[in-house]
């Protein structure tokens, strides 16, 4: 039996929201950190952890939410803290409180790691790294991507690339963002290695789902459905 | 982003996943020839890790007096799974560099030679771009008793009912589209049987391993539907031969530095490559056309240079500078002619750069359009002896490759040499 129910607290957007996204967990959003709340969302099986984050909360707040949720019949495990560096202190005496933690600015692969690794050390086996975006599913651990239930035969980079893109759907990055944040090794094509693997990618794609990847004129790529950008 | 440590679980995984039953370690001898270690999946870890040792002897180009040891390196990044093989006993390839058993690049590794001229002018700034029209034939057979026998009889651009040829190029570019490679266009060419696949820039350490890939595709396609595809570079007596028009196109600051107010919508910088192309030429064709059958292609009315000069619309120019189209300045370029789809693409490309990149740093003059400098050689043995002359190919492709090159290629025109041939028989026999 699994569940796959996060709780959240008290928002889900940004880095946190990729984070989910990426993990392919499901996040239930309480605004506030009061518990009776947080009771109404929860599923008939109850949640799987809570990520609760601390520094968009009143910090007293969050601890008592932690200590609620540890005292419970049916305990939540595992609780992640998003924290300000400057909370880290107020943590002393209190690390019972919660399984882990990580500190802002919070890092997407980094958020989404963690709260897989503890979500499987809790138990959680169906907790596959994956990305899905309409008919294109990546699946993290065994670095197959399929499109319609197709598998694509990538080359590394090609993967790289498309896992970036699919990773930060509907954002446009540059070509040296690309670069810099994919290869970040030695290639010999300049900013053009890039246009040259979005050409491959595509072309392995298939003609129906190139424009996953849009090209935003004199800016660079997008991963995503089109809209009025695009030219 | 991208470490060798997550490329290798990559591939690990990937010949896990997809059923990977043989793996070719792919590398290339200094004539360019196709070579292939296969590793089943138990050995790949140990393969990808160190490499695969191997007797250097017995490949061409790369033995040494000294010791014979070499390793094949993984390139990591060009792993790809050839699609047509079957699902469940696939088979993949990953691109090798040649090292030595310390782990110091081979020098007579053609991928790593041109790696080191890439490396030269990224340290001036420049990246170069290439993009080649790979032509070729599809053939009957490649029974070299009774001739080539070309397998249609169409002309170019021809669109022809569908025949075998006409789908398997189809199927070719598919194959090809699959693995990434992109092509422009592809079309019927101007001789029976003959055919040509324009692909998409890249970066020419990238483009040197998609000929590779191109010209193992097309002949394994050729090979699965019964017929054959040759890249010999003129199989037909008073036809047009198979070239290897380059497109090329240095950049710096990622703009394309050919770009200017100059004729033609050329750079200063465009006009010193293409002196240094038409200068060098003669002395960089033993490498762009290495074999006796090369210059068979260069001669007046193929379509070929025969000549050293540039020029905007003549065909039988060198340096050609392409129309570019409204709108697609960056697609500025030049068109280097001589070569021919059987040569070494790591070093075609290292001598093409190396001598255009000679012009700019010599500050050379473009000589006038049209105005040939010189001849290119006109037979492998002339091609050989320019070489031999030459401080450039020395600089560029080091001594160990251009010693054991002359060697070879003076020992292929030594054989043939001593050939009585057809024509001599049907022209001297009756009447001498």
């Amino acid at each position: 039996m699994t569940i796959d129910v996060v709780l959240c607290v008290p928002s889900c957007e940004g880095p946190v929201r990729k984070a989910f996204d990426v993990t392919g967990v499901s996040p239930a959003v309480a605004a506030s950190a009061r518990l009776n709340e947080i009771a109404a969302l929860e599923p008939a099986k109850g949640f799987a952890g809570a990520v609760i984050n601390a520094a968009a909360l009143p910090f007293s707040e969050a601890m008592s939410l932690c200590r609620q949720l540890r005292q419970r019949e049916r305990a939540v495990e595992p609780i992640i803290l998003l924290l300000d560096h400057y909370q880290l202190d107020d943590l002393t005496f209190r690390e019972d409180l919660f399984d882990d933690f990580v500190v802002g600015p919070f890092d997407v692969s980094e958020l989404a790691t963690r709260l897989r690794h503890r979500l499987r050390r809790a138990g959680n086996e169906s907790v596959a790294a994956r990305i899905e975006h309409g008919e294109l599913s990546m699946n993290l651990e065994t670095y197959q991507a399929s499109i319609a239930g197709r598998v694509m035969d990538l080359t590394y980079m090609e993967y790289e690339l498309l896992r970036f893109l699919a990773t930060n759907p509907n954002r446009v990055f540059t070509r040296q963002t690309l670069l810099s944040r994919v290869w970040g090794y030695e290639y010999y094509g300049g900013a053009r290695t890039v246009d040259v693997h979005v050409r491959r990618l595509r072309a392995k794609l298939g003609e129906e789902y190139a424009h996953l990847i849009q090209t935003v004129r004199s800016v660079g790529y997008r991963f995503g459905a089109p809209d009025e950008y695009d030219v | 982003m991208a470490s060798m440590q997550s490329q290798a679980q990559y591939v690990l995984r990937t010949v896990e996943e997809r059923g990977v039953r043989f793996v070719q370690l792919w590398f290339t001898d200094v004539l360019g020839r196709h070579k292939a270690f296969h590793v089943t999946p138990a050995e790949l870890e140990d393969a990808l890790d160190q490499g695969m040792t191997f007797d250097g002897s017995a490949i061409d180009g790369f033995s040494r007096t000294t010791e014979s040891d070499l390793l094949a390196r993984p390139d990591l990044t060009t792993f790809q799974l050839l699609p047509w093989h079957e699902p469940g006993a696939g088979v993949a390839r990953v691109f090798c560099d040649i090292v030595n058993i310390d782990g110091t690049p081979f020098e007579g590794c053609p991928r790593q030679r041109l790696r080191h001229v890439l490396d030269d002018a990224r340290a001036q700034g420049f990246t170069f771009f290439v993009a080649p029209e790979v032509e070729y034939f599809y053939l009957a057979d490649l029974d070299p008793s009774r001739g080539p026998v070309p397998l249609d009889h169409g002309s170019y651009f021809d669109l022809l009912a569908d025949d075998t040829a006409s789908q398997l190029r189809r199927r070719t570019v598919l194959t090809l589209e699959e693995m990434g490679i992109g092509v422009e266009h592809a079309q019927h060419e101007d001789a029976p049987g003959q055919h040509e696949i324009d692909l998409r820039y890249t970066d020419a350490l990238t483009m040197a391993d998609t000929m590779m890939t191109v010209r193992h595709v097309v002949k394994e396609l050729a090979r699965q539907a019964g017929v054959a595809a040759s890249f010999m570079p003129k199989p037909f007596v008073g036809v047009q031969g198979s070239g290897l028009h380059t497109h090329l196109s240095l950049w710096r600051d990622e703009r394309n530095a050919f770009i200017g107010e100059h004729t033609y919508g050329l750079s200063d910088l465009a006009e010193k490559f293409i002196a240094g192309l038409v200068r060098h030429a003669p002395e960089i064709t033993a490498i762009t056309n290495q074999w006796v059958n090369s210059y068979k292609r260069l001669v007046p009315g193929g379509e070929a240079p025969v000549g050293a000069a540039w020029a905007r619309y003549d065909t039988d120019a060198l340096v050609r500078v392409p129309s570019v189209k409204p709108g697609r300045i960056d697609s500025t370029r030049v068109e280097y002619r001589s070569p021919d789809p059987a040569a070494n693409p790591y070093l075609a490309f290292a001598v093409v750069l190396a001598a255009g990149l000679r012009g700019v740093m010599g500050n050379y003059a473009l000589p006038a359009e049209g105005e040939r400098t010189a001849a290119l050689p006109q037979s492998l043995a002339q091609a050989v002896d320019l070489m031999e002359n030459s401080s450039l190919m020395k600089e560029t492709l080091g001594s160990h490759l251009v010693e054991w090159f002359l060697r070879n290629k003076r020992a292929e025109w030594e054989a043939y040499r001593g050939q009585v041939t057809p024509f001599e028989l049907e022209r001297y026999l009756p009447l001498l």
